[in-house]
């Protein structure tokens, strides 16, 4: 009797847990799409951000340039023939590319057509003529075949990005210049190259010579200046509350303050740089050592929660293994618990690094939105940073800024994507299991 | 190095120690006398105090938060707890061994000769050479590592880490090794490697360990001292407690009534 009641318990089980079963299996399977949907969601995004970044962008790295023979005409050049540095320096270039120009183009230009054949190219071309007349005087007096930039108007038009059909509505030439270009493709004395300007030239107002260089090295002249400041002190700071310091109510305070800290909008820091690094300071503006102060202000939680995490990653054996052995508690977190978690840190520090150099408001704050030519020649120099500089092209009206602003994003994400790897490379790297 | 004991005389001795961790109350009114050259037992129940009495005589509650000690403590006839007594050269005289094997992250050779050289105890790099090597060939263990010294002491198995740890703790000289649980995450193979090795290193060293295997305490001690609810409730002679002890509680945790 008993055993009959067990056996159909036991069967009633197993029909209970069978029933349950499909409603378990179909709950799970639903989950995974869910996760599954939200990751191809993300995705999504993010190949569309970086497909509308790098389609914009691309061209940014190509420069039009068309092929001109110039004459380097000692009349113009060097009238009195002694060849003085300064009177080299200061001839009188664009009139010499003027005159090639029309000499191939329309040779009998009156003054309306040769304005609208030196605005087809960049005033870069005329620097180009300088710098090889002061590189080798003895180029004066002949002939040279030069591949000179063209102007942004004349860029845009040849790489399709602005319309070259006779009288369209929003046309950047007018038809003389369309006629032009297109004699000159079809003697084949136009072309793409590498945008070497780009990639070493400060910013400018004419597009075609503005370059990511200043702000790049502007960058990197903060990026040092937080680091020198934030890694010290993160670091001792760390150390200090997570080995040394009593665990109390102060400690309590201190930690948490520090973990909203992290939490602050990076623009209050900018406020906090204005009052305290350039009116009380008075550190030069918009410098590189004034920014990398406040990015340091920014950097220091995150190297301080990093710091603290890796530290309490040391498995505490190893601190009483020294402490027994006699290590005073210097010692201790020197030679043991400090390289053990020094990978950890140095994670923690790459991450605020990244977080810093993609900063743009807090920089706004301080004044490194200026328009800045010049390539600082150290962190005291007036300077942009990349972000900023992509901020300022973004807003410029010229129609060729828009590659430039998505090109400089895409070098502004291969910094950020080449020190998040960094990270990455280096827990993987001393990562230990215990 | 201290070839000679003097077998019998006290080397630790405990009057009225008391422990207390926050509100709760560790030990009690221990007295305990450890004599030199022996090996002394501490058994007892899970949570009866004998590894925090273990680690009064090194002063490593130091490092616990809320621990406070009171009552005297002698090594050698001067107070552990005397504020003039620096830990740090306590615990170069008094050296321990971990439960669980815990060699630095470092190289064989640097996991021996760390504590030589933080306390300076060798002038040159021979001197310190002979040291590390003497301490593994003391640990039974310099067979097996000569050839690899360089290598990582985390890479041994668990047996041979114990050993490096033993090692370790003898490079400094110490006069007393205390070994909390030393055999607890260990093989019966490496234990018994291990308590041969405590049973010759009787000679040079105090030494006072603590296990939970009354078997261990029978084969490897000559005292035992029996802990229950942080009381010291006997000690004497380790064949004596084990035939014929003197306590209700002792005869029943002995015989695995409890514990």
């Amino acid at each position: 009797m008993t055993e009959m009641a067990e056996i159909t318990v036991a069967a009633r089980t197993a029909e209970t847990v069978a029933a349950r079963l499909n409603r378990r299996y179909a709950a799970e399977r639903r989950f995974r799409i869910l996760g599954l949907a939200s990751i191809l969601i993300s995705a999504g995004f993010l190949v569309l951000l970086l497909g509308t970044v790098i389609a914009k962008g691309w061209t940014g790295f190509l420069q039009t340039q068309i092929a001109i023979e110039v004459a380097f005409d000692p009349q113009v050049i060097d009238p009195d023939g002694n060849r003085a540095p300064e009177v080299l320096d200061s001839a009188d270039y664009p009139a010499l590319v003027r005159d090639a120009l029309a000499a191939r183009l329309a040779p009998d230009a009156d003054r309306g057509a040769r304005r609208d054949l030196s605005a087809m190219v960049s005033t870069m071309g005329a620097e180009q003529m300088r710098r090889m007349v002061a590189a080798d005087p003895a180029v004066i007096g002949g002939r040279a075949t030069l591949w000179l930039p063209a102007s942004d108007k004349l860029d845009m038009v040849y790489k399709g990005q602005a319309p070259r059909e006779l009288g369209t509505a929003g046309n950047v030439l007018n038809d003389r210049q369309l006629g032009w270009m297109a004699e000159l493709e079809k003697a084949g004395q136009i072309r793409k190259a590498f945008n070497v300007q780009f990639f070493t030239g400060g910013d400018s107002r004419a597009p075609e010579q503005a370059g990511i260089w200043g702000a790049v090295v502007g960058s990197f002249f903060s990026l040092v200046v937080t680091l020198a400041v934030s890694f010290p002190l993160g670091v001792a700071t760390a150390v200090y509350l997570e080995e040394f310091a009593a665990k109390n109510r102060w400690t309590d305070l201190i930690e948490v303050n520090i973990n909203n800290l992290a939490a602050v909008p990076s623009v209050v820091f900018g406020l906090l740089g204005l009052a305290v690094f350039l009116n009380v300071f008075h550190l030069p503006r918009s410098s590189p050592v004034a920014g990398g102060l406040v990015l340091a202000l920014i950097c220091l939680p995150t190297i301080i929660i990093a710091g603290r995490a890796a530290l309490k990653a040391v498995p505490p054996s190893i601190r009483q293994a020294a402490a027994g052995l006699g290590a005073s508690p210097l010692q201790i977190v020197a030679h043991h618990v400090l390289p053990l978690a020094m990978p950890g840190m140095l994670t923690g520090t790459i991450l605020g690094m990244a977080r810093a150099l993609g900063e743009t408001a807090p920089l706004l704050m301080i004044g490194m939105v200026a328009f800045i030519v010049d390539i600082p020649k150290s962190p005291l120099d007036p300077s942009a940073v990349l972000p900023v500089q992509i901020y300022l092209w973004a807003g410029s009206s010229e129609r060729a800024f828009v590659e430039k602003t998505s090109a400089a994003i895409m070098v502004l994400l291969l910094f950020l994507v080449v020190m998040n790897m960094a990270a990455i490379m280096l827990r993987k790297k001393f990562e230990r299991r215990w | 190095m201290n070839q000679f004991i003097p077998r019998g005389t006290s080397k630790i001795s405990a009057r009225g120690l008391n422990v207390h961790y926050g509100d709760k109350h560790a030990l009690h009114d221990i007295d305990l006398d450890i004599p030199a050259g022996e090996v002394t037992a501490l058994i007892g129940p899970s949570g009866c105090g004998k590894s925090t009495f273990l680690r009064c005589i090194n002063r490593m509650n130091d490092m616990v938060e809320g621990a406070r000690v009171s009552g005297t403590l002698q090594l050698d006839g001067s107070d552990v707890y005397d504020r003039q007594l620096d830990v740090v050269q306590l615990r170069a005289r008094v050296g321990m061994v971990f439960q669980k094997p815990n060699p630095f992250p470092k190289s064989i050779y640097d996991n021996v000769a760390y504590g030589p050289r933080i306390h300076g105890l060798a002038r040159d790099q021979a001197e310190l050479d002979e040291i590390v090597m003497n301490s593994l060939e003391k640990a039974g263990l310099l067979a097996e590592v000569e050839s690899r010294l360089s290598e990582s002491g985390t890479g041994l198995s668990g047996g041979q880490q114990q050993r490096l740890c033993i090692a370790r703790a003898i490079a400094v000289s110490p006069e007393v090794i205390l070994m909390d649980e030393p055999c607890s995450a260990l093989d019966p193979i490496a234990t018994a490697k291990v308590e041969e090795l405590i049973d010759e290193l009787r000679d040079n060293y105090t030494i006072v360990i603590v296990t939970h295997s009354m078997q261990q305490a029978a084969r490897v001690s000559q005292r035992t001292a029996f802990f229950h609810l942080g009381k010291l409730i006997e000690v004497g002679g380790t064949e004596e407690i084990f035939t014929n002890p003197r306590e209700p509680l002792t005869q029943g945790y002995i015989t695995g009534r409890f514990g």
